[in-house]
């Protein structure tokens, strides 16, 4: 009988070891260079022929190993594994190609003067170093602050009544905001042109075009609230009302701050959804090349319109422009994003 | 018979240990009989050496040795969180799916490590099989597909399906009720029938162990007692290691029973021993404390 | 003697709610209800202001393959508008996309419910729902100048081998900015939505019958097959639905990428053809009086289409997250 001191170590005996792995890896090595053969013996040529027989003769390879060890299922286990692992990464392929591409294009535009003047006095098929997107940035701005007034207390007020009145029509609604989610972008532009601009006095301005765009924010606001508030425990609802507070001063003292980083995560999620937006804009802003400091009067400009009208030019200067205003409407959304990620996750994290 | 005996200093060894067969109870006597080595040609059941088990920084299990020869019943009895279904889930290695999950010891069936390096999971479980809590049979296949479901998961080939289903529901106790609906959905069981359909699945893939996860907690007494039955037939073929919260329920299957215990710490199991004498004479007084329902 | 007991009546509790609640809930409720309003408006203006297109076209407006207004000599104007070639070419780009996005997203959405470890899939999920932040007029810069060169290669090769099959003949070899290019750049678009919904559909999978499947020695895959995708397919189909209900409504990144041309065109790797949004915008431009109501009826055509299959698609996700709890 013997006595070991060593106390005992926590193993995971099911993880794969360096050893195990290492013919996986041999194999798939030997795909590649196989594949740089036949694609040089053989008339096919180019990146599809590369990626098509690395595919192929890694899968096979693998899947023959697997039914010599393992037998037929570990085999068919194997094939659906390199699929589905090619499969995710054909979906993450083009969004590392997507910002790789507007980050080297869009910084060759960057410069200071961008940010302090208008395309007022330059043309779009002037060097880039000519004008700039202050217009388009203080456009933009305005309607994502007049987005957020119109939508914000709209879509979490919707929200409390879906989760805190559950009145008759809660399905209802829920079914009405789900429509209105997927509601074309398109439409909504269209929607305030035909309703606002051609009947009331307010024409193709900033607000009108935060009017198209806090149709498209609202259901956004409104469900990422409502999940929100739904994560809101019960108790406390409980506890207010058992304190004898009015259903009101529950919501309004314990629910909406105990929701609150979520509320501004939501809020933050609608502006990401509505700032690149282009389609509504076409038909309500009007496109002004100018800076305009007032919303309710007159065109207004805005990035994603800034950089339609550079593509719609087509010369080398105007898409060069687009690349760069689109560099920084997409760093405007990923700075959103990350907000809107670390606030969630505090959230989540406190609970 | 080997028994393990657990040292206080938590120290493991066997000893050979052959239970007088006069001092086993009325109940599991006649079987323990039938099934003394050599008798019956089983295999070499199950061993489980030192085992751990961790939920990341959390020690579940501490130091579990435990023997199941072929052909017996043994319980695992003891109060909620002291570690014995962790403990079998560690045997049949369902144990790993939890994400943060961790191990130490050995597993042997028929003398072999199951946790070996190159060991394939898959025919580990197609050996060890299991039976939960919950009856879960697939919604979406008729009853005798369930049957047979563990050999279309494993891919394995069968010469005789309709024989198979029948000698499995059979084995369950199922097939006199489900014979003439074998093509009907699994979903318009009763619990009981449910659960009893889900040990023929279990059995149709042919497994030495058949692991049982508190399998009658969600149903009735009177299917309770059909699921008890059916342990007791299925003990002659195979070797059942079965958890339970229900005391009466242990005396009543079991040739053996170990009781598990967590004082705060990792679950640890305090002492095993034929279940007459676990629940007459239990050597430790925590024993005693739960069998005679002074706590738990 | 028996004196007969009245049963007891049920006794009706009720609150009234203070001045205040009722307030708030008349708030509320009133707000909660503006998004009905909102939706309905937006309806019942597309229609009023396309009514006499309609009027004038009837059942034609859907069908009809011209989109004119002539003006002759005397000043008299002639107006044929039909967006059924639109409607054509909608169907074509946004089955392109399902093709090849709804694959791709399920794929994905495996990959990330099943083979990828806890932390790199945290990682992972967020650059889906990254993508789904994207503007659209991002997608279409990339897919006009990165996607285009390329995919007008595989569309060669789709031509050369392929185009015995009707769809991918053409009637000249011009493959630039065709309804396969654009339908490749909305497959992208729509790959968030499918796969989270996917994604959020597997994660509802019954976790007894997973382990009931593990338990009997099945592999990831065997699982998978007798699990997940029959306890998730229909959900799936939800969600490549929304994907089509986004892939229908999509503007800007077609328009970038596709050489809107309005006409028939049921050669998918032909440069040429377009869907209902892109035409409105090709059309908006230089439309005045009658032309501009063809284009706001139009609007509506694809406003009641979107909605029509939205509704569709959230029943089915619905059903299938309800039936796994």
């Amino acid at each position: 009988m013997t006595t070991t001191a060593t106390p005992v170590v926590p193993q995971k005996p099911w993880q794969a070891t360096p050893k195990e792995i290492a013919p996986t890896i041999l194999l798939l090595i030997v795909s590649l260079l196989a594949s740089v053969v036949i694609v040089a013996m053989t008339p096919m040529k180019g990146k599809l022929a590369y990626a098509f027989l690395f595919f192929v003769i890694g899968t096979t390879s693998l899947s023959i190993r697997k039914w010599r060890i393992r037998g037929r299922a570990a085999a068919a286990d194997a094939i659906v594994s390199s699929i589905a692992l090619t499969g995710a990464a054909l979906v993450f392929t083009p969004v590392i190609s997507i910002l790789a591409t507007t980050i080297s294009h869009g910084v060759k535009g960057l410069h200071w003067s961008l940010f302090t003047q208008s395309m007022f006095s330059a043309s779009y098929q002037d060097p880039i170093s000519a004008g700039g997107l202050l217009h388009a940035l203080v456009g933009t701005l305005y309607l994502i602050l007049i987005s957020i007034i119109l939508s914000v207390p709209m879509g979490i007020l919707t929200a409390l009544y879906l989760t805190e009145i559950k009145g008759p029509g809660a399905n209802f609604i829920q079914f009405i905001v789900q429509a209105m989610s997927g509601v074309p972008s398109v439409v909504a532009g269209l929607f305030i042109f035909a309703s606002i601009i051609v009947t009331t006095p307010i024409k193709a301005s900033g607000i009108a075009g935060a009017f198209a765009l806090s149709i498209l924010m609202i259901p956004t606001v409104t469900r990422t609230a409502q999940e929100v508030l739904l994560l809101v425990p019960n108790d406390l609802r409980e506890a207010g009302q058992a304190l004898g507070a009015t259903q009101w001063k529950t919501v309004a003292t314990i629910v909406v701050p105990a929701a609150r980083n979520g509320l501004i995560t939501a809020t933050i999620l609608g502006v990401a959804r509505i700032a690149g937006e282009t389609a509504p804009l076409l038909f309500t802003i009007g496109g002004s090349d100018k800076l305009n400091w007032n919303p309710f009067k007159d065109y207004q400009g805005a990035l994603p319109f800034y950089v339609w009208k550079g593509l719609m030019m087509g010369t080398p200067e105007s898409v060069q422009r687009a690349w760069t205003g689109i560099l920084i409407l997409l760093i405007l959304v990923l700075v959103l994003f990350v907000a809107a990620r670390t606030l969630g996750g505090r959230r989540m994290k406190s609970k | 018979m080997t028994l393990p005996i657990n040292n206080d200093d938590g120290d493991n060894m066997s000893v050979e240990a052959a239970p007088s067969k006069s001092s086993l109870g009325d109940v599991a006597s006649e079987r323990a009989k039938a099934k003394m080595p050599g008798n019956a040609p089983l295999g070499s059941g199950l061993e489980a050496r030192g085992i751990h088990a961790w939920f990341g920084k959390h020690h579940a299990l501490s130091d579990v040795s435990l023997d199941f020869a072929a052909g017996t019943v043994t319980a695992l009895i003891g109060p909620s969180g002291c570690g014995k279904s962790t403990f079998i889930r560690t045997l049949n290695r369902m144990h790993e799916f939890i994400p943060s999950a961790a191990m130490a010891g050995e597993v042997l069936l028929d003398g072999k490590d199951v946790y070996a390096k190159g060991t394939d999971v898959t025919k580990i479980r197609l050996q060890i099989g299991m039976v939960f809590q919950k009856p879960n049979p697939f919604p979406s296949m008729t009853i005798g597909e369930n049957v047979l479901s563990g050999l279309k998961l494993a891919q394995l080939k069968v010469s005789d399906r309709e024989n198979l289903m029948q000698e499995c529901l059979e084995r369950a106790g199922l097939w006199a009720e489900v014979k003439d609906r074998l093509g009907a959905h699994a979903g318009g069981l009763s619990g009981g029938q449910q659960q009893r359909l889900c040990i023929a699945r279990a059995l149709a893939v042919k497994p030495k162990v058949l692991l049982m996860d508190e399998p009658c907690s969600a149903l009735d007494p009177g299917s309770t007692l059909r699921i008890e039955d059916t342990i007791g037939q299925l003990a002659q073929t195979m070797t059942i290691i079965i958890v339970t919260h229900n005391m009466q329920q242990a005396a009543r299957v079991s040739d053996y029973t170990a009781f598990f215990l967590s004082d705060g710490g990792p679950g640890s199991m305090i002492e095993v021993g034929p279940t007459n004498e676990i629940f007459s004479r239990p050597r430790d007084q925590r024993t005693e404390n739960y069998v005679s329902g002074r706590f738990g | 003697m028996a004196e007969k007991v009245a049963p007891p009546s049920p006794r009706e509790i009720t609150t009234k709610p203070r001045v205040s609640d009722r307030v708030f809930r008349g708030t509320v409720t009133g707000v909660g209800m503006l998004s009905l309003l909102i939706l309905t408006l937006i309806g019942l203006f597309l229609a009023l202001r396309g009514f006499q297109t309609f009027k004038s076209e009837g059942f034609h407006f859907l069908t009809g393959y011209k989109w004119e207004s002539v003006t002759s000599d005397s000043g008299q104007v002639t107006n044929t508008f039909g967006v059924g070639a639109m409607l054509i070419g909608t169907i074509l780009i946004a089955s392109v996309a399902l093709v090849v996005g709804v694959p791709l997203s399920v794929l994905c959405a495996l990959f990330l419910s099943f083979y990828v470890p806890d932390r790199l899939k945290k990682l992972l999920v967020s650059v889906v729902d990254l993508m789904a932040a994207f503007p659209s007029i991002l997608y279409g810069l990339w897919g006009y100048f990165v996607l285009m060169p390329m995919a007008e290669y595989w569309a060669k090769l789709l031509y050369k081998y392929l185009r015995w099959i009707p769809i991918f003949d053409a009637p000249q070899p011009f493959f630039e900015r065709s309804p396969f290019i654009a339908g490749l750049v909305l497959a992208i678009m729509i790959i968030p939505i499918v796969t989270s919904v996917s994604r959020e559909i597997f994660a509802q999978t019954p976790l007894d019958r997973v382990q009931a499947a593990y338990a009997l020695g099945a592999t990831r895959w065997a699982m998978i097959k007798t699990v997940v995708l029959p306890f998730g397919s229909s959900g799936v189909v939800g969600g490549a639905m929304l994907g089509l209900g986004r892939a229908f409504g999509e503007t800007v990144a077609v328009f970038t990428v596709l050489n809107v041309v309005f006409k028939a065109n049921f050669h998918i790797l032909y440069g040429a053809g377009g869907n209902v949004a892109s035409m409105i915008i090709l059309k908006w431009g230089e439309a005045v009086g009658d032309e501009t109501k063809a284009l706001l009826a139009a609007g509506f055509v694809l406003f009641v289409l979107t909605l029509l299959i939205n509704l569709a698609a959230n029943s089915i996700v619905k059903r299938t997250l309800k039936s796994g709890k």
